[in-house]
Order: structure tokens, then sequence, then C-alpha cells
């Protein structure tokens, strides 16, 4: 089962609904070792794209909905978060170019190319605390699966749960990048709350495939 | 796509802070009343962050054809700056550069160096000279010159250095725009020479001494090879900046 238009805009709502629920404990997370407003921004940029998803015209490909995605996040999302989301869909939709249907391969590029954005826009390494953690584990589980032949939904679960464990690595972890930094060695024992809104956000994708392959 | 002054480098301010882009606008004008600054402070909405629309913006409206020059303050707000570059067509791009610089001092010496017409290398240059300067000469209780006052307006040469003792002549003293030009010859040269114990080349730290006209101004190398530069700035700031 390949991954079409209508998972796409699945997994837009889901992570609309996503950012929702958890903004007040994004907020929480990113007050104890930044500035606080990564639940809000996180919410308010998915609360656009999903407002703009009625628009898109007839015939949208998954490329289109993570090109709308990008450009809506980085208009409307005021922190770091912004570009760095931006970047990232905005890479794997060109990753995806005009294909209508995602199939295992296909997914894990997509993953690849968007975490090649994050870490070319924000020069983050894996271990400095920063949504690279949750992404680049996210990256190899999914170029793993698909190697071994699990189909987009296998594939994009598999990335879920290696970005959830990641993020939760994150904890003990020194930032090195961003706000955190500046925080030091007071910023480890705390979740990096941009690699908990990455596992969120592959979490849904992984929900919105699940469901669209058992339909 | 036009906006900014002709013939004259434009300059962005890039800060989650509406207030803080504004304010350093304000400043930064004192010294440059026609170049073209544009504030990019806040989100679209007027909330703390930066804003791709805003920056996009402030680009356009700073770009005159002669470049546009961006500074910004925290992490975030190079990101979204960094992004806002990569939208822009290939041909306003190639003339659009995002220094890393501190935001004030940098912005304040590229907005002189703008309104002097520089071309967008040296405006470049003129922001980046700001980078070291923080701690040094900032503070207006500089050194006393106590050490040489026994050379009254004269040559001196202390154990090893060399400096110069000069009043000065012009109306406003060492306001804004002398500074400039004095901080814009000590960039040029090879040593460190001071101004009543602030790096020359720092423009913010000789205006923060807060000299005007009749103050002793001590002109001061360590190094006695930088005795023509000495000799350069004191006579520079004896002619009075062409000022009367």
């Amino acid at each position: 089962m390949g991954l079409d238009i209508t998972w796409a805009v699945d997994w837009v709502r889901r992570s609309a609904d996503q950012m929702a629920e958890n903004r007040v404990e994004l907020i929480r997370l990113d007050r104890e070792i930044g500035d606080g407003d990564h639940g809000e921004n996180m919410d308010r940029g998915f609360q656009a794209v999903g407002a703009k998803l009625d628009d898109l015209p007839a015939g949208s490909t998954p490329g289109d909905v993570l090109k709308l995605v990008a450009t809506t996040l980085i208009s409307t999302v005021g922190g770091a978060a912004g570009p760095l989301y931006g970047t990232a869909y905005l890479k794997a939709s060109g990753a995806v170019g005009g294909a209508t249907s995602l199939d295992g391969a296909a997914v894990a590029g997509l993953l690849a190319a968007a975490r090649d954005g994050i870490v070319s826009r924000g020069k983050a390494e894996l271990g400095d605390k920063t949504m690279v953690d949750a992404w680049t584990p996210a990256v190899e589980a999914a170029a793993a699966a698909a190697s071994a032949g699990a189909d987009a939904a296998e594939v994009f679960a598999a990335a879920a749960t290696a970005a959830e464990a990641g993020a939760v690595a994150t904890e003990p972890l020194v930032a090195r990048k961003g706000r955190a930094s500046y925080l030091g060695e007071r910023s480890a024992g705390h979740r990096d709350p941009g690699a908990e809104s990455s596992a969120l956000l592959l979490r849904a994708g992984a929900d919105a495939a699940a469901d669209g392959a058992g339909a | 796509m036009s906006g900014g002054t002709p013939g004259k480098v434009g300059l962005v301010f890039v800060s989650h802070s509406s207030q803080i882009a504004a304010g350093l606008v304000e400043l930064a004008r004192q010294m440059a009343p026609t170049a073209a600054l544009e504030p990019a402070g806040g989100t679209d909405d007027g909330r703390i962050g930066t804003s791709f629309d805003l920056v996009s913006a402030a680009i356009a409206a700073a770009d005159s054809g002669s470049g546009v020059v961006v500074l910004c303050d925290l992490g975030s707000a190079i990101l979204t700056t960094e992004t806002a570059l990569d939208f822009l067509d290939d041909e306003l791009r190639a003339r659009v550069r995002l220094v890393d610089a501190p935001l004030v001092e940098g912005g304040v010496a590229a907005s002189v160096a703008a309104e002097a017409g520089d071309a967008l290398d040296a405006v470049v240059a003129a922001a980046e000279s700001a980078r070291g300067d923080r701690g040094e000469g900032g503070g207006g209780s500089a050194e006393p010159a106590a050490a040489d006052a026994d050379l009254p307006s004269s040559a001196g040469a202390g154990a090893s250095g060399y400096s110069r003792t000069v009043t000065l002549v012009n109306a406003d003293g060492l306001h804004a725009r002398p500074a400039a030009e004095l901080a814009k010859l000590a960039a040029t040269f090879a040593h460190r020479v001071t101004v009543n114990g602030a790096d020359a080349k720092s423009l913010l730290g000789i205006m923060s001494l807060g000299l005007t006209k009749g103050a002793e101004v001590e002109i001061a190398t360590d190094d006695v090879a930088g005795s023509d530069e000495v000799d350069a700035l004191a006579e520079l700031a004896a002619s009075g900046f062409g000022e009367h």
C-alpha cells in the first residue's frame, strides 16, 4: 500500500491535533530550557496549515501538501521551529516530487531529506540536544525497514518509534545549540521540546499511514 | 523590488523584539540620515519572535540595487533570515549579505559606512569590525592620560610606545560623524591605537568617551612602529574633521 494524497492530508490534520493536544506540554518543556513558546508556535503553525487544506486544488500530490506545510510554517511560526520545520517539509516535498503514491523507499527518502534540511538549516549534530536527536534515529530506522522490504506504513511506524526513543534520550544531554545552550549544564535533565514535537509529528504520520493501510 | 536609497547599501535589522529593531533604526539614523535602514522585529502579529514575511519585506524595502546588509540578534533570527534568503530570486540574493556581528555596534558601524556611500563589501567590513569591540574601550572611565601629563600638545614616547595629545577644536567634539571618521581611518591601521584608552577602531567605544570641544585627547600606541598611525589620527582630530 502506497501513501497518497489522502494520507498526506490526514497526516497534517493529525499533526494539528497533536500540536493542539500537546501544546501545554511543549510549552512546559520549552519553559524549562528555552523561551517557552514552542507549544504555542507549533499549535498556531499547524492550525494555519489545517485551515489551508481545503483550498488545495484537485489533483494535488503528497509533495504539494508537504510544500504547503513548509511555506505556512515558515510564515507563521515565529521561533526557530518555523525555519527548521519549514525547511524540513520543503526538502521532503522536493524528495517526493510529483509522485502520487509513496512506497517504503520513498518514505525513507522523504524522512532523510527532511532531516538533512534541518541539519543544513540549524547546523546541529547528533547529541546537541535538538530535534536532530529525534530525526536521525528515525531516518536510520526508516532506511533499515525500507531495505528489509517493509511497506510504507511499516517504515513510517519504525521511524516514529525511533524518534520517540530519540526524544527521550535527549533528557540527560547538555544542549549545544539553540536557546537551551545558554543554560549549559543546567539544560541536562530536561527533554528537548523540538525533539518531542518531532516525535509527535512522526507518530501522527505513522498513525495516518496505519489507519489508511487498514481501511 | 525597488526600494532603498539610490546608490547606497541598505540595512536590515532583524530582532526578536520589534522595539529593539525600531530602536536600533532610531539610534543609527542619527549617523545615517539618508541610508535605507529597515527594522524587521517581532512576529507578524507583534509578538516576540522573528517573521519570514517581515524579513523578506524589509530586504526588498532596503534594496536600491547597491546591496543589502542584514544583521540579526539571537539564533532563530539567523535561521529565519537564511530561510528568507533562500526564497529570494537569484539576482537579489547575490547582493544580500547576512553578517555575523553584534547587532547594535555592527549595525551602527554599518549604517555609517552605508551613509558614506561605501560599497557592499566595505559596509560588510564595517559591521564585522564591531565583532571584537565588546569589553574593550567601551568605558568612559578609560585610563587617565596622567602618564603623559608632562607632554602637553606634543609628541611623546612612553617606555616602548608613542602618543600624542591634541585638543578637540570642532564644535561638537567626538560626536557621531567625527568619531566615525576617526574609527574608519583607524580601521586601516596595522597597529592597535587607542583614544583615551579606547580602541580607535571601536566607533561606539570612542563615542562613549563623550569627548566635547576643548577636551584633551590622548592618542597612543604601545608599538613605536605605529607612530605614523598615531600622527595620522592626531592630525585628523586637530584638523577639526572639516568642522569649525
